[in-house]
């Protein structure tokens, strides 16, 4: 169902991170004056920066934060999410229209400079910018969620669930939930990869993860100041940030166009402009 | 038609009050209010700062402070800059030329390459074609928009010298045969084509930037629009009354494909008309974004409140504009909601 190599690759990313201290060569923190700025070798397979570490142990820890802050972020923003736009889609009326005009409104500010505000503000430890970015990023899960809901409310077997008197609870979790699990799921892998671009966005303008703690996003904006004697360090970071934005973003395309098993509803084209700011870019 | 944009308009000003409170809120809940920068200045005396408080009317209630800044705010009276003690306005007015000659030869770029992509893609949905440029849409939205600009620096500017790598024009160049960074002397003529070249010259390298990672969303919207478009009833009866696939295509199909991608187009470019943040950055270019960005530096909150608020209210006037541009090109539109 799912193409092969991106889930593949998306592994071996999350292993290479979960293992990194096996697998660095060096600590991520070891300063090597005597080496120095040094382009990639066999010793120092990407290079080593102004104070002597080793950029590869960089990447490999950095890989911890980028895909932490990227799957929690996204955790934070489906629970919200799903939240707030079930509430809408479950209870309609009043509550709907207000819900969504709130969401109207959330989206209609730009999510990289409010976050850029807020973290320069805030200075976060990494905790507080994983729910920054959760709670920027809760809007399209939340229509996602609502649209579902509403659609799934009108059928038959939700129908006959209520007549046959369920409670709010066996409804949502039993009947409304499970079935919209398919879209559900593939907003979150959006979310997953955005919230992995936006910490390495604000991590390049200096306000998201801070020195000497590695990120991939806190790299390129120490590599920007000497592109032109030291290129290798602006490229191993970003790299790895295309791969696994890459990889994610290519499993949540695999999953938006299986098909659903035999126990769910039959797929319904997604036709409303509602969806369509599901693939939103966070920044340009 | 009518009564359909009065409704949508009467509903934006609700969602604007909301942004501005939001906005607000977000500034006013800073450590040390909008005063911050004077806070850490050891040259600043405590009393000063009482006295700026007062004078700035920081000390009334917080509700009081919000509607006075939005009815200033509403009457084009956007504060004076932190910073430099110049008027928010004119800051943000001298720097929209840049912007907005970025982001049109990019939007115009980026169409350029979204139309035959989505189009083609969709008319041979499963193909080779298609497959290829997918996939290369994926990598697109994928691609870190700082990594790519830095990249591309590294290559054209750095290495291989083929153009400059930051900034709107080299300063002190005035035409003349050698290349930028040459300077020196050269005719009028000289100097306008040289000027007109070295202006091109530093469009092309952030232009590729915004234009690719456009261009990847934009397709893949046109792309999904096509492909259920294609499948309506009217393009079957199209191809039945024998009309040649070229008309099918362009003339029955994009035509209502296109609307949901206006929306998506239209929001993107109001993103990119406030500043296109990281780009500008990146490579120096002097505009709403890198303004953004120096204002960010120095914590300079009445020109980031500006900034946002701007931004918020052109993605919001655009979305309108859009619904309006939908519902004349599809009457059905205006009449459903």
């Amino acid at each position: 169902m799912i193409s092969r190599g991106p889930a593949f690759l998306l592994a071996c990313l999350i292993l290479a991170a979960i293992a990194a201290p096996a697998i660095a060569p060096y600590p991520p923190d070891r300063l090597d004056l005597t080496h120095r700025r040094e382009a990639p070798s066999a010793a120092h397979w990407f290079g080593t920066d102004d104070l002597g570490r080793d950029v590869f142990a960089r990447v490999l820890f950095g890989a911890r934060v980028s895909l932490a802050v990227g799957l929690l972020s996204a955790a934070v923003a489906g629970a919200s999410g799903i939240a707030l736009g079930g509430a809408a889609g479950y209870a309609g009326g009043a509550i709907d229209a207000i819900l969504m005009r709130g969401t109207d409104a959330m989206l209609a500010v730009p999510r990289l400079p409010l976050l850029m505000i807020a973290a320069s503000v805030i200075e976060p430890s990494i905790p507080l910018l994983v729910v920054m970015i959760g709670l920027a990023g809760w809007m399209e899960t939340a229509r996602v969620v609502r649209a579902e809901f509403l659609t799934l409310g009108t059928r038959g077997f939700v129908e006959s669930a209520r007549a046959a008197g369920a409670g709010h609870a066996r409804l949502i979790g039993v009947h409304l939930l499970p079935n919209a699990a398919q879209a559900l799921i593939v907003s979150l892998t959006l979310a997953v990869a955005r919230g992995i671009l936006l910490e390495s966005a604000l991590s390049f303008f200096g306000v998201g993860v801070r020195p000497p703690q590695a990120s991939w996003g806190n790299m390129l904006y120490q590599a920007q100041a000497t592109l032109a004697t030291e290129p290798w360090l602006a490229f191993a970071p970003g790299l790895f940030i295309l791969l696994t934005t890459l990889s994610v973003n290519s499993v949540g395309d695999r999953l938006a166009l299986a098909k659903p098993g035999p126990s769910l509803r039959p797929s319904r084209p997604l036709r409303s402009r509602r969806h369509v700011t599901a693939f939103h870019r966070p920044s340009a | 038609m009518i009564r359909f944009l009065a409704r949508r308009v009467l509903q934006a000003l609700p969602l604007l009050l909301v942004i501005s409170a939001l906005v607000f809120l977000l500034i006013h809940a800073a450590p040390g209010g909008p005063l911050a920068i004077y806070l850490s200045n050891p040259n600043v005396r405590p009393e000063d700062i009482e006295r700026l408080r007062r004078a700035l009317g920081l000390d009334r209630p917080l509700w009081q402070q919000y509607w006075s800044w939005l009815a200033a705010f509403a009457q084009g009276d956007w504060g004076y800059s932190f910073s430099d003690g110049r008027p928010v306005g004119s800051r943000i007015v001298e720097r929209i030329p840049a912007t907005l000659e970025l982001v049109g030869a990019s939007i115009a770029v980026a169409l350029a390459l979204t139309l035959p992509a989505g189009i083609i893609a969709a008319v041979r949905r499963g193909r080779a074609f298609d497959r290829i440029t997918m996939g290369l849409t994926v990598a697109g939205i994928s691609l870190p928009a700082f990594w790519f600009g830095l990249l591309l620096q590294i290559v054209f500017a750095i290495d291989l010298g083929w153009l400059p790598s930051s900034g709107r024009t080299t300063p002190g160049w005035s035409g003349g045969s050698g290349g930028p960074g040459s300077g020196g002397s050269g005719g009028l003529i000289g100097f306008l084509s040289g000027d007109l070249i070295d202006h091109l010259q530093h469009l092309v390298l952030p232009v590729t930037v915004l234009a690719v990672v456009q261009a990847a969303a934009w397709s893949r919207y046109l792309r999904g629009s096509m492909i259920e478009t294609l499948a309506q009833p009217f393009v079957l009866a199209a191809r039945a009354r024998g009309l040649p696939e070229r008309a099918v295509v362009l003339r029955h199909a994009l035509r209502n494909a296109v609307g949901p991608v206006l929306a998506v187009v239209m929001v993107d470019a109001a993103l990119l008309a406030s500043g296109a943040v990281v780009t500008e950055s990146v490579f120096a270019w002097p505009g709403l974004g890198s303004l953004f960005t120096e204002a960010l530096a120095r914590r300079d909150y009445s020109v980031l409140m500006a900034l946002l608020m701007l931004t918020s209210t052109t993605i919001v006037i655009f979305n309108v504009a859009a619904d309006a541009a939908h519902a004349l090109a599809d009457p059905r539109i205006a009449i459903a909601t």
